[in-house]
């Protein structure tokens, strides 16, 4: 099929070659050997290990009362309340980063504190996302049983409704804690000391201590220890699994008595307040330094200078102009690899799904080793890419190329055959009816993976953390090159910046809602069912 | 007066009015069959008797105590549900002891009691299945043993034959009659069906006779 010529060229030369090249560098007995017994790489993985759990369980803890508040409940701004968490959970993990550390106090900013705290921030939603339709659709009759016969609310939740919910909440697990455990942007802002993740000291090995094949090894590494974690939970989901009695539609109530008001109000507002906070303490920090309110980070942001004369050497004007045309490369590029593979997935069979999975293997590798293997492999004539405008935009549509093919597949598979059939019998020519029946199904989702490949993009900091050279950063970078200076100043610019990108990002996701939203139809199918139902939408920066 | 008894008790979804001063008493041991086609707000009686709804007015008093402002889980109301709500992540057993164990009794308590209940609604030895694997008419024997089995203050059951087949309904008929009648406890069967009203109810009432 000369459809899928273009996307198995793109995944061969793009993906295959640098992760081999990668495996290559790793196959080394002293490479092992030193990436293992240098000096902290086991405090580096139990670092990564303790705080993911942590996260995870912080994660779910908070999470679950503000799902009982929303998926069970109907009040005003309940909508709103959803739609803030979505929009944390696309932020990208720059932005993150530097909101909770401009939200909390200069003794704790940059503090394990802070990244257990932007983790939690993050993930809300998917506890919410996951969890939230399996309660909102568990029968009240259970735990009014559970009541009848002398369980107290409490008691009736815990014996009967928790237990239910296991397997949502051991499924939300699983996807909290592959993402924190492969946490990057947001332990890199913070910077606290002696928070390292795996993925942080891959990079670091990799670009600042020159260790490639230690670093090769570690990012191996973590892929193996991620297959055995992912592995077991998926073995505990499957453990924890009852056929579950579901009400045939969901009635969310308002708070009937003054304790389950001020109970849901409680928890209404904390959750709210964990999600503006950050992001208005974003703002704020843009507009403040020791001196007192200044607007000068705003009216100075094209300078990025530390003392007269002396610059950073990064225009950061220039890095939002940057980072959309990326964006729109990366897109452009991501919709025309996805939508072919999608459509020469549909087409063939065997080979197809053998393109399917080959493009979702992005997905499973982390941006950081995506950018990794891109760096080590495109670095000799005549592949020497390094300079090319295009390799950052590449390595961003690859991330995004697996969302595209799902939309396109998805919507490909529920068109029945006899509609183009019909069409034909009306007169329509093989190419019209395709035109007229594909392309008309199609455009609306491919729209929407659009808009997210464009978010993804712009948050993009894993994978080009490695591709991006000097005079050539995007937002992302740019913020944590102003974040990781000293000088309030540079700081101050560093969150105006960040808030730019973080509103950058918001608005992409509103066109996505509202693209969404008018193909009721196409909806739950275009998104987000690739990892898990329609429980998650992918994250920009795809730290999984 | 122990039994139950409803004061004027009104409550209203919206804009519809549910329950417009409901008045019942019902007498120690007294078994009541409430009639009335179905949405005329039988079941809303039951659960606000239960406690699982609150009325807008009136009183329900059980044992001769007003229980209005006291939890479902405190008023001592044993509810058999119209689709069972079987805790489906637990035995049979375990679904039968749940209230034993709520009341702290001990496992092995438990467990004997439970085996014992098993025996009374004929499935001997079912204790370690679980409820998903069970029939109709077995869920509907578990659902009343494990209400009964506390020995609650007052049984309310829920359109307890619907769903059945024939033979299966006459059959469990029978029984539940049988056993409310053995437990010489307090109960209010909501039915729409004229002979079950008067198979299951010393006295049948119209739901619409109640209202003021």
């Amino acid at each position: 099929m000369g459809l899928a010529a273009v996307p198995v060229a793109a995944l061969a030369v793009f993906y295959l070659w640098p992760f081999t090249t990668l495996v290559v560098e790793a196959v080394d007995a002293a490479a092992v050997g030193d990436a293992f017994s240098r000096v902290g790489t086991w405090d580096t993985i139990w670092f990564t290990t303790w705080q993911a759990i942590a996260s995870t369980v912080i994660t779910i803890v908070a999470g679950l009362p503000a799902t009982w508040a929303i998926a069970r409940h109907d009040f005003v701004g309940r909508r709103t309340l959803a739609g803030l968490l979505a929009a944390m959970f696309v932020l990208p993990t720059v932005v993150m980063g530097a909101a909770v550390s401009a939200l909390l106090p200069d003794s704790i900013s940059r503090s394990v504190t802070a990244v257990l705290l932007a983790h939690v921030v993050f993930n809300l939603a998917v506890v919410v996302r996951t969890v939230g339709p399996v309660w909102a659709r568990l029968p009240d009759d259970l735990a009014h049983a559970a009541q009848t016969l002398g369980a107290s609310p409490f008691a009736a939740w815990r014996s009967v409704t928790l237990p239910l919910l296991g397997p949502a909440i051991a499924g939300a697990a699983s996807i909290v804690f592959l993402f924190t455990f492969t946490s990057f942007g947001v332990v890199r802002i913070i910077g606290a000391p002696g928070t390292r993740t795996i993925e942080v000291e891959v990079w670091r090995r990799a670009t600042q201590l020159g260790a490639i094949g230690e670093a090769a090894v570690l990012a191996l590494f973590q892929l193996a220890a991620l297959a055995v974690a992912l592995i077991a939970m998926v073995r505990l989901q499957r453990r924890l699994t009852v056929a579950l009695p579901i009400a045939t539609h969901v009635r969310r109530r308002r708070a009937s008595t003054a304790r389950h008001r001020l109970l849901l109000g409680t928890v209404v507002g904390v959750t709210g307040l964990l999600v503006v906070a950050p992001l208005a303490a974003l703002v704020i920090g843009s507009f403040s330094t020791p001196r007192g309110w200044t607007t000068e980070a705003w009216r100075t942001l094209g300078s990025a200078e530390i003392r007269p004369g002396i610059s950073l050497g990064l225009d950061p004007l220039g890095a939002i102009e940057r980072s959309l045309s990326t964006a729109a490369w990366a897109t452009a590029f991501a919709v025309v690899i996805g939508g072919l593979a999608g459509l020469a997935v549909q087409a063939t069979r065997r080979a197809g799904r053998l393109l399917d999975v080959g493009l979702a293997l992005p997905l499973a590798t982390s941006a950081v080793t995506i950018g990794f293997g891109m760096l080590i492999t495109f670095d000799v004539d005549p592949v020497d890419w390094r300079a090319s405008w295009w390799l950052v935009p590449v390595g961003h549509a690859l991330i995004a190329v697996p969302f595209v093919v799902r939309t396109t597949t998805n919507v490909l598979r529920a068109l029945p055959p006899e509609l183009i059939a019909a069409a034909a019998t009306l007169g329509a020519s093989p190419i019209r009816a395709w035109r007229e029946i594909v392309v008309a199904h199609l455009w609306r989702p491919l729209a929407v993976a659009a808009a997210l490949a464009a978010a993804i993009s712009l948050g993009e900091f894993g994978a080009t953390s490695f591709l991006s050279r000097s005079g050539g950063e995007t937002l992302p970078i740019a913020v944590e090159q102003l974040l990781g200076r000293a000088g309030a100043l540079l700081q101050a610019k560093g969150n105006a910046l960040a808030a730019v990108l973080a509103f950058l990002t918001i608005g992409v996701v509103l066109v996505v809602d509202r693209l969404d939203r008018t193909g009721a139809r196409a909806r739950r199918r275009a998104t987000g069912d690739l990892l898990l139902g329609d429980a998650v939408e992918p994250r920009p920066e795809l730290e999984r | 007066m122990s039994g139950v008894t409803v004061h004027d008790v009104s409550l209203r979804f919206d804009e519809t009015i549910v329950l417009d001063r409901v008045n019942l008493a019902v007498g120690s041991g007294e078994r009541v069959a409430l009639l009335g086609p179905s949405g005329s707000g039988k079941s809303t009686l039951l659960k606000v008797i239960a406690g699982l709804l609150r009325p807008d007015a009136g009183r329900v008093e059980i044992g001769g105590r007003d229980v209005t402002q006291v939890p479902t889980h405190r008023r001592g109301v044993g509810f058999v549900f119209q689709d069972e709500q079987l805790f489906p992540h637990r035995s049979v057993a375990d679904n039968i002891g749940f209230g034993l164990k709520m009341a702290g009794v001990a496992k092995s308590e438990r467990r004997r009691r439970s085996d014992e209940w098993l025996v009374r609604v004929g499935l001997t030895g079912f204790g370690d299945r679980a409820v998903t694997d069970l029939s109709g008419g077995e869920a509907k024997r578990i659902a009343l043993a494990r209400t009964l089995i506390v020995q609650p203050a007052v049984v309310l059951l829920d359109e307890p034959l619907t769903g059945l087949d024939r033979d299966l309904h006459d059959q469990l008929r029978v029984e539940v009659a049988d056993l409310l009648e053995s437990t010489g406890t307090s109960s209010i069967t909501v039915t729409h069906d004229h002979d079950d009203a008067a198979a299951l109810g010393t006295r049948t009432v119209q739901l619409s006779d109640l209202m003021g």
